[in-house]
């Protein structure tokens, strides 16, 4: 009887068939929209620039991004610090005290004078009003060791969006954006000229307007006198 | 119709795959009770949420504390699971270390860190590989340098060319390529 059922089974096998592959179409087409990875230019430069160094020393100034630690121990071996300067600026904003920004920045990092080898500054400086971004680039520019490196993307339009953008490392050329909830917007578009301005003692390696709206700047600090 | 279809099928494969993982290999029926001595006599041994433990935490087992411990902790060949109600204040040194509670100090592995989603370690962390998931707190350094960090210094100049072709047939790598360059 079985054996029967099994062979009126095998005979109309089409309707079976169709019936379990009725699930792969819906498996196929995902119901979580991909995020679009964008393309940076910047990004490989920096660190063709850190594979230069033995066991380079990075500060990453975006929350943490584990896929980015991982990719950047990998690709360079590298010790990798996160400060993440958004949850600074968030604690600040709620107690409604961005005024001592500027002083903040002045101490907040531990590390001694030049012994960072490359900075991921991300858009941290957007958020910032002149004086604490002046801040920030100057404490940042005193870390690097000379010759070291310094990533920053600049936005290059206004934005009432108060977000943050986490910057995911997709590959050496690309990086997805992937915005979360921010008290308060980015505070306006640098010029090139502000932001050059604001990191004295450092050189521009290479500057992309990226279709993004994102300026993309590579900084270079001046060799040792 | 269907039905018979269907009374054939659960006969052979499906059957045994919820029960596949709990099969010990004491003959035994899986009793609860006899899987965790097992588990003590032999592989993993845990310490239970409400067992505090202040000074030098050293072995040869694989270790679970869900309770809390300060101090130091050793488990230089095994692997050492923080459980989601874990809280340490020590400097961790073991194979693998796999964080889903809290861990305050530093973490050094000789294989792996894994910081799990709603897992937190403050402190750095010293090992060659690492992975945060996304929820995951962390505050501190990761130094990934391996003892042959040689490749490091060939793969980003190598990789982009290989990269390039990959993107562009990545669904994901939408936007198309752009930019000027505007400094020098």
């Amino acid at each position: 009887m079985a054996d029967s059922a099994r062979t009126m089974t095998d005979w109309l096998g089409f309707l079976g068939n169709r019936r379990a592959a009725e699930p792969a179409p819906a498996a196929v087409t995902p119901s979580t929209k991909p995020e679009l990875s964008h393309p940076t230019k910047s990004l490989q430069k920096f660190l063709r620039l850190q594979a230069g160094q033995d066991n380079p020393v990075l500060l990453d100034l975006g929350p943490v991004v584990g896929s980015n630690v991982t990719f950047f121990g990998e690709q360079l071996g590298c010790r990798i610090r996160v400060e993440d300067v958004a949850s600074d600026i968030e604690a600040h904003i709620k107690k409604d005290i961005t005024d001592q920004l500027p002083a903040f920045f002045r101490s907040r990092f531990v590390q001694a004078p030049g012994s960072v080898d490359g900075i991921l500054c991300w858009d941290a400086l957007d958020y910032l009003d002149r004086n604490a971004a002046q801040a920030l680039a100057a404490s940042l520019t005193n870390l690097l060791r000379p010759e070291g490196a310094l990533l920053g993307f600049f936005s290059t339009t206004e934005s009432r969006n108060a977000v943050y953008t986490k910057y995911v490392v997709v590959d050496h050329q690309h990086l997805r954006y992937r915005p979360y909830p921010a008290s308060r917007p980015r505070q306006r578009a640098l010029l090139t000229g502000d932001i050059i301005r604001m990191f004295k003692g450092l050189r521009v390696s290479d500057s992309f307007l990226m279709k993004s709206n994102v300026r993309e700047m590579l900084f270079r600090k001046n060799p040792a006198p | 119709m269907w039905k018979r279809d269907e009374s054939v099928k659960p006969a052979a494969p499906p059957a045994p795959t919820p029960a596949a993982p709990v099969t010990p290999a004491v003959s035994v029926p899986a009793a609860s009770s006899e899987r965790r001595t097992q588990t003590l006599q032999g592989e993993n041994v845990n310490i239970g949420k409400s067992v505090v433990i202040k000074g030098e935490l050293s072995g040869s087992e694989d270790l679970t504390i869900e309770g809390n411990v300060e101090g130091r902790i050793e488990l230089k060949e095994n692997i050492l699971t923080i459980g989601p109600n874990g809280k340490i204040r020590a400097e961790v040194f073991a194979k693998a270390v796999i964080v889903l509670g809290e861990v305050t100090g530093n973490v050094t592995a000789s294989e792996k860190v894994d910081i799990r989603d709603n897992g937190s370690v403050d402190g750095d962390i010293t090992s060659p590989r690492v992975a945060i998931a996304e929820g995951a707190h962390f505050r501190g350094s990761v130094d990934m340098q391996r003892a042959g960090a040689k490749p490091a210094a060939a793969k980003p100049a190598a990789a982009p060319a290989a990269a390039a072709p990959a993107a562009a047939a990545s669904p994901t790598a939408a936007p198309p390529a752009q930019t000027q360059k505007v400094g020098a």
